[in-house]
């Protein structure tokens, strides 16, 4: 194999050398490195913790009481969806080595070829497997706080798979996979733009072509329930150093700055987001410093290779401001109802973070890796350039397709009736 | 016989059960509701976005006493649920038919 997830940490040319030189790859696999495996073993769990059911609860307590089982459902089912089509398909689209810097190769459709003894690097390939699964898992699980109370469970479905194989695949192997943006040198440790940047614009497109929640925006109902918002985003922060300090595959000093540096964007991103609210609106809550909260994981995710403590205590304290003002651009100004704020949050976050990582990744803020910071931001902005771009037209065209097979929305007495009813047929909460 | 039927705030609760007692009050039933009168409801902001509170939780007490005890219990309520500011909620008081003891299929008066 090509060892895609071990060459994040190589440079360009070491990159070249192990996907052109198959053969030589295979001799330079290293034994076993019980430690590394360990880690990620660990690592891999926590990031599946961020969904099932850190996310599921974030954002079922964010919605009314009627509809709290069908986000719950959403999160869950998409786990499900995705590991299957991740073994089916979608490692092999992005982790086997490609023809072009397009898309990779069909060699491990349905994990052909991968067995017991085969590597990623120093520890065994079935958990680099699974370990990238559980990204393609919370991916489009992130994308259901843009359409909760009012899409199809059918056109939900579809939408995911296709999404996967058309988004998520294709964009992962040009980052990460070895493909094109891979060797123009492009950092993103853990996917501000793979995950966050791909899940926020699509989730923006997404809710704006299936409309609004009855009643948006003046007539919307408050969080059902903000203790299980604030029990979800908890497990979030706690998976998070799964996802980026796992993503340096190795239980080594990058992986400790790398958990180091998210830990203090979270917190940092959380007071600025919490003196903002107490400022502007008089008091501090509770949804919205756990808001702050992911808006600061999810800015520094892409750079949290590359920024020391002094660049993560900055690209928080910019994700507060800049996600909290985001917000109420979206609603308010393009009066999408992007419900549970997915674009401002993990789409800006995650797009500030691969940007400005090119800044608080050189010496003078005390980060590493970052040598020549404009062309480094040029790298960057086009990377998330073409992302977004592919993220819109693929995310397009898959809303179209839902909305002439499944259909987008359900009917309004559905809607006003709740999902949770009448699409599932159970009820969260039952007074005896 | 009059139902005594009186909404009040919340943690107003315990202070009106306890008055009703000093007064004889043997029994009553309570029901967590919502609504609004003068007060109206509220705003809450989540992410910079206002979501206006129409309906607000009050607490229901609902006793039937005889008619020689009605005003006196009336008045134990109003004192023990009165704060002075807007919310306070209301006291109504309606005619009730009859009543029955399930148990002993005692009648009326004997029932209360």
């Amino acid at each position: 194999m090509c060892l895609p997830g071990m060459l994040i940490a190589q440079d360009a040319a070491q990159a070249e050398v192990a996907t052109v030189a198959l053969e030589t790859a295979v001799e330079a696999t290293t034994a076993l490195d019980s430690g590394n495996t360990a880690w990620m073993l660990t690592a891999t769990v926590l990031v599946l913790f961020m969904t099932l059911p850190g996310l599921a609860l974030f954002y079922g307590g964010l919605v009314r009481s009627r509809n709290v089982l069908s986000v719950l459902m959403h999160c869950f089912v998409i786990a499900c969806l995705a590991s299957v089509l991740w073994i089916a398909i979608l490692y092999t689209m992005a982790f086997a080595p490609g023809t072009s810097g397009w898309l990779g190769g069909f060699e491990h459709i349905g994990l052909k070829g991968i067995n017991i003894d085969s590597m990623a690097g120093d520890f065994p390939e079935t958990i680099f497997i699974m370990f990238q699964m559980t990204f393609a898992i919370i991916t489009p699980g992130l994308i259901v706080g843009a359409f909760v109370e009012r899409m199809k469970f059918s056109a939900i479905l579809l939408f995911t798979a296709l999404w996967l194989v058309l988004v998520y695949a294709p964009v992962t192997y040009w980052v990460w996979g070895g493909g094109w943006l891979f060797e123009s040198g492009v950092i993103d440790l853990a996917g501000g733009i793979v995950v966050h940047a791909t899940a926020g614009i699509s989730a923006l497109l997404l809710a704006k072509m299936l409309g609004p929640r009855d009643g948006f925006p003046s007539k919307l109902h408050v969080p059902h329930h903000p203790a299980m918002v604030m029990i979800g985003a908890s497990m979030l922060w706690v998976g998070w150093f799964g996802f980026n300090a796992g993503s340096q595959l190795a239980a080594n000093g990058n992986a400790g700055m790398t958990m180091l540096v998210t830990h203090i964007s979270a917190a940092v991103a959380s007071l600025t987001w919490m003196c903002l609210e107490w400022r502007i609106n008089g008091k501090p809550g509770l949804v919205g410093i756990v808001t702050g909260m992911v808006a600061g994981l999810a800015t520094i995710t892409p750079a949290s290779g590359n920024v020391g403590p002094l660049g993560a205590v900055c690209l928080g304290f910019l994700a507060g401001i800049v996600c909290y003002f985001a917000c109420g651009i979206v609603k308010n100004k393009l009066k999408i109802d992007d419900s549970l704020d997915v674009f401002a949050v993990h789409g800006v976050g995650g797009i500030m973070g691969t940007i400005l990582v090119a800044v608080f990744g050189t010496t003078v803020f005390g980060g590493t890796g970052v040598d020549d910071m404009v062309q480094q931001l040029g790298i960057q902005v086009k990377a998330v350039g073409a992302v977004v771009l592919w993220s819109i037209i693929a995310t397009f065209v898959i809303v179209m397709i839902c909305k002439f097979t499944t259909g987008l929305r359900v009917t309004e007495e559905v809607e006003n009736t709740g999902l949770d009813q009448s699409e599932h047929g159970e009820t969260a909460y039952q007074f005896e | 016989m009059k139902l005594i039927k009186a909404i009040v705030k919340p943690f107003k609760l315990d202070d009106v059960k306890d008055a009703l007692a000093e007064v004889g009050v043997e029994g009553l039933t309570v029901t967590e509701v919502k609504g609004f009168g003068r007060q109206k409801g509220h705003t809450e902001i989540y992410r910079g976005s206002e979501y206006t509170v129409d309906f607000l939780p009050k607490t229901m007490i609902e006793t039937v006493v005889d008619d020689d005890t009605v005003e006196q219990a009336v008045a134990a309520t109003v004192k023990a649920a009165k704060t002075g500011k807007i919310g306070d909620g209301k006291v109504f008081v309606l005619p009730v038919e009859s009543a029955i003891r399930i148990r002993t299929e005692e009648t009326d008066g004997e029932a209360l």
